[in-house]
């Protein structure tokens, strides 16, 4: 009886919003927990932790990512307001971005040139297909932006949404290790490099290291988030022209 | 209130921004294009009002979090991903790493390069 009555319970929830919301804040929580005791460590970062233990879960349980997403798209929907969010950290670092316009607009452009010119070189390099090699272009654009662009250019929108994070996780737990062998020390030019790569996910991780790179990061992923959308498109069909 | 205020700011911005993008079917997403906005907005004004910086601080202080749902998708990809394990780990590894050098790089040059001595000098400092 008491089997047949969680069942209907767990038929219930898994129809609803509320469990996947759950899950996700839950998941995090546990993750977060665990870096903070990890002395944040970037090794143990709550983006993997929390993917993890969610795909376990939903797994283990049978439940499809539909359902799953059915309560997490609330969590998904908060990006937009976030990535508008950013004016305000980049607007506090005015005057210092006034002083450095020229090397931020330099850096970014080429960033923003290697970040996509190189995914799509080396998929092809490694014997990638064309779709996979579409998917990976825009990868170091914030979510939002880089699933647009690969809808636009014949990649797979929801594929490039999972790469994207793969890419801001790789750039949060190397990044700040890559600085200090290149002796990069700046606070403003780890940030921009960070933002540029990595994204949110980098710039998450760039606020915990200081203010000053978080806000630089948020301006880059920001910037760069918009050269992307401009640049990437017209990269695309330089690029097969190039390499035909 | 406060914050209630500040969150709904953002999304007016944001929408203003999405409707915009749609009108002149300019290929910058809307939450972008509303960024910049809200940033000129704040240039003009010479302040944050608190509400944004409350809402703004409560939505970036846990930014990772909004990426979870994204990350989840992996497991519709799975066997696409297995399919094209190399490529995708290579090119996504490398790339990533030699974006970030390069640009730490470039950065670090140019400014020393166009900016000169005395930023250094502060830097020092700071």
């Amino acid at each position: 009886m008491v089997e047949h009555g969680l069942t209907d319970i767990w038929v219930y929830l898994s129809a609803s919003p509320l469990l996947g919301l759950t899950m996700t804040l839950v998941a995090y929580g546990l993750a977060h927990r665990l870096y903070l005791r990890a002395r944040a460590n970037p090794l143990v970062n709550p983006v993997v932790g929390s993917v993890a233990l969610l795909i376990t879960v939903l797994m283990a349980t049978g439940t499809s990512y539909e359902d799953y997403f059915e309560g997490a798209q609330f969590v998904h929907f908060l990006l937009g307001p976030a990535t508008v969010a950013l004016a305000v950290p980049l607007y506090q670092q005015l005057s210092r971005l006034r002083q450095l316009w020229l090397p931020v607009a330099i850096s970014l452009l080429s960033g923003v040139v290697i970040a996509a010119g190189s995914s799509i070189w080396l998929a092809r390099l490694f014997g990638g297909s064309r779709e996979i090699q579409m998917s990976l272009a825009p990868k170091s654009a914030t979510a939002p932006v880089a699933m647009g662009i690969a809808e636009k250019i014949g990649g797979l929108p929801s594929l490039t949404a999972v790469l994207v994070v793969l890419t801001g996780v790789t750039g949060a737990v190397l990044g700040t290790k890559l600085f200090d062998w290149l002796r990069v020390r700046d606070d403003s030019v780890r940030g921009i490099a960070m933002g540029v790569a990595a994204h949110g996910i980098g710039t998450a991780r760039a606020f915990q290291v200081s203010p000053q790179m978080g806000a630089f990061s948020g301006l880059a992923m920001a910037l760069s988030a918009f050269a992307t959308a401009l640049l990437v498109p017209w990269l695309v069909d330089w690029m097969a022209v190039l390499l035909a | 209130m406060q914050f209630l205020n500040g969150i709904t700011l953002l999304l007016v911005y944001q929408l203003v921004g999405e409707v915009v993008v749609r009108l002149l079917d300019v290929p910058i997403p809307g939450p972008v294009l509303g960024m910049v906005m809200l940033f000129v907005t704040l240039a003009i004004r010479g302040a944050t009002p608190e509400p944004v910086a409350q809402a703004s601080n409560a939505l970036l202080s846990h930014l990772s979090l909004l990426f979870v749902p994204a990350g989840v998708g992996m497991m519709v990809h799975f066997d696409r991903i297995a399919a094209e394990w190399l490529p995708i780990t290579l090119a996504l590894l490398i790339s990533t790493l030699v974006t970030m050098a390069a640009t730490a790089l470039i950065m670090q040059f140019t400014t020393r390069w166009l900016v000169g001595h005395r930023e250094r000098e502060g830097q020092d400092h700071g």
